[in-house]
């Protein structure tokens, strides 16, 4: 047991050999570490946990407000933005075939990218994957405000073609993260041995590399995707007068009246993401490649 | 021989990374130069080339507070997220293996949950008929509804809440690192709890808090939406500025002088951490 530690006192300076001789002190001590560690560390927990539940309930108001807690329960909100909020949905329909479009693009350009750079060890390789991963570094407002200037520069107009251009470049870093670092797991004598014996580059690609990185393509895929969702810096510059998308349209709602059905939309975002999170963790271990 | 000509290690042609290489080229490296070369140009119309944009940022108090409001924002939830995300992390590590799952998704969750609505979620707290007010004046602490929202605290203490999880995730692999051995060794030859915490628990994660701490300033630094709905019309950071002076103003040679400050100064607080994670990691292996 650390709390006693004969043979090393010699090594121990006096206050601390003090300390040690003490057992109420030393007692004292690791309580109150634990106590400190602990109790943070459960605001923190409750700090993220917090602030989508206070969300949720909100979003049951039966009042004209975002009072909480609220005055009484009801899905009136849910119902109006079913029934009646047909630019909310539209918005909504808007950005899942957006963040679907980018992904599937992203998808096809970064695990090709990734596969041809990630056990590369020469400088240019590492230097070329640096920049591919650049954008999650940058202020992305200054990348959606530069490709802006570029559009107007070729004087092309903006369109959802421009908004899809946009978040490619925004979450095509996510998916060479996670194809990379699940290529670099990959035990390179498999691929070895699958050539030796005679099979096709396509055919070891097919068969050996691509189940072992796709719970590494579908986490990045996803991430991808949901960060595409949520993406306001670069729609706000890109977007031309007919496309609305969900963060921005939400974004001025509560921007100017406080609606209260920006509570049922939030309600309804986190419970798709929650049922999703949930899936992909089941199906490719999501949490692993965010870190 | 042609098995060279093919990447014998990895086995894929290096042509593959060529599509994404063109769309970089093409949609992020050639606009960030657009960026830089459109901030050199004196007036709206762009006719005459010079650094007047820069000149004029950097020689008004108003800017320049403004370039300093955002970068303290950066920092102050930078530590914030320290404080917290540490113990949080700590925890993580500490606890038994079949509480971890559960706290990933509590961790994680939260991330890829739309920032806009857990910006919302700060609005509906912080309102004048929002849970903190509606307890406190249970408490019988105020009389009226306290102004928080569009306070500075209020966007630091959103921002922290919101970013928390990207200090959390390198915390915990950072940890999961370290030598458990170190510790219990540290313990057995007397240094207590908390000496083992500063001298050998903090120093060996530094990576982890490094990383963690560059992804969370600069997000917070660019963080539109955390920034304008909580910080309220009165409180301006750069992001906001960029917007306006681009889409409002239409004065694109301004817009583009502040975007490439806010990214020099992004950009330079990532290279002076990584130096200083490179000294330190000597340090701790030496």
């Amino acid at each position: 047991m650390p709390e006693n530690p004969i043979p090393a006192q010699a090594l121990i300076s006096e206050p601390d050999r003090q300390a040690i001789s003490e057992p109420l002190a030393s007692s004292l001590e690791r309580r109150s570490f634990g106590l400190v560690i602990g109790m943070l560390g459960m605001v923190a927990a409750i700090l993220l946990l917090a602030p989508t539940v206070i969300v949720v309930i909100t979003s049951f108001t039966s009042g004209y407000s975002l009072k909480f807690p609220p005055p009484g329960y009801s899905a009136r909100w849910y119902e109006a933005l079913w029934s009646d909020s047909p630019e909310l949905v539209d918005a909504f329909l808007l950005s899942a075939e957006l963040a679907a479009l980018a992904t599937a693009l992203s998808v096809v350009l970064s695990v090709a990218a990734a596969l041809a750079l990630a056990r590369r060890k020469e400088g240019w390789a590492r230097g070329l994957e640096a920049l591919f991963l650049s954008p999650l570094m940058l202020p992305t407002l200054a990348i959606g405000l530069s490709l802006l200037m570029l559009f107007n520069l070729a004087e092309a107009g903006l369109s959802f073609t421009t908004l899809v251009i946009g978040h490619v470049a925004i979450i095509s870093p996510y998916i060479v993260r996670t194809t990379s670092a699940n290529l670099l797991q990959m035990n390179a004598s498999l691929l070895e041995s699958a050539h030796s014996l005679g099979a096709s580059a396509v055919y070891v690609f097919r068969t050996v590399t691509l189940p072992l990185i796709s719970r590494g393509i579908l986490a990045g895929a996803f991430i991808g995707f949901m960060a595409s969702f949520d993406n306001v810096a670069v729609s706000l510059f890109l977007s031309d007068a007919r496309s609305q998308v969900l963060p921005i349209r939400m974004w001025q709602m509560i921007e100017s009246n406080l609606d209260v059905r920006a509570a049922a939309v939030s309600g309804v975002l986190i419970t798709v993401t929650l049922i999703m999170m949930i899936v992909m963790e089941r199906v490719a271990g999501i949490s692993k490649h965010l870190r | 021989m042609k098995t060279q000509s093919v990447a014998p290690r990895s086995g894929s042609p290096l042509a593959l990374s060529v599509p994404l290489g063109i769309f970089f080229v093409g949609f992020v490296f050639v606009p960030m130069l657009l960026l830089a070369y459109v901030s050199l140009f004196e007036d709206m119309e762009m006719t005459r080339h010079g650094f007047s944009q820069y000149v004029k940022f950097l020689s008004d108090g108003f800017n320049l507070g403004i370039l300093g409001s955002t970068l303290l924002l950066g920092l102050k939830v930078s530590i914030l997220c320290t404080l917290l995300g540490f113990p949080l992390a700590y925890l993580y590590v500490q606890i038994p293996g079949r509480w971890q799952g559960p706290l990933m998704l509590l961790i994680v969750l939260p991330l890829l949950t739309s920032s806009v609505v857990r910006t919302f979620a700060w609005v509906v707290i912080l309102g004048r008929q929002g849970i903190v007010n509606t307890a406190m004046a249970n408490l019988g602490w105020i009389q009226e509804p306290v102004k928080l929202l569009y306070t500075p605290g209020a966007v630091a203490v959103a921002l922290a809440q919101i970013e928390l999880p990207l200090m959390v995730l390198p915390l915990i692999t950072a940890l999961m690192n370290c030598d458990r051995n170190l510790r219990d060794a540290s313990l057995a030859l007397g240094a207590g709890h908390w000496r083992t915490f500063w001298k050998i628990t903090v120093p060996l994660s530094m990576p982890g808090l490094l990383a963690g701490g560059l992804l969370v300033f600069a997000s917070s630094v660019s963080a539109f939406v955390t920034q304008t709905l909580v910080g309220g019309g009165q409180q301006i950071f750069m992001p906001y500025y960029m917007y306006q002076q681009a889409i409002q103003a239409n004065n694109y040679p301004f817009a583009a002088a502040i975007a490439m400050l806010l990214l020099v100064c992004v950009l330079a607080v990532v290279v002076t951490v990584n130096a200083l994670g490179r000294r330190n990691s000597g340090f701790v292996h030496a």
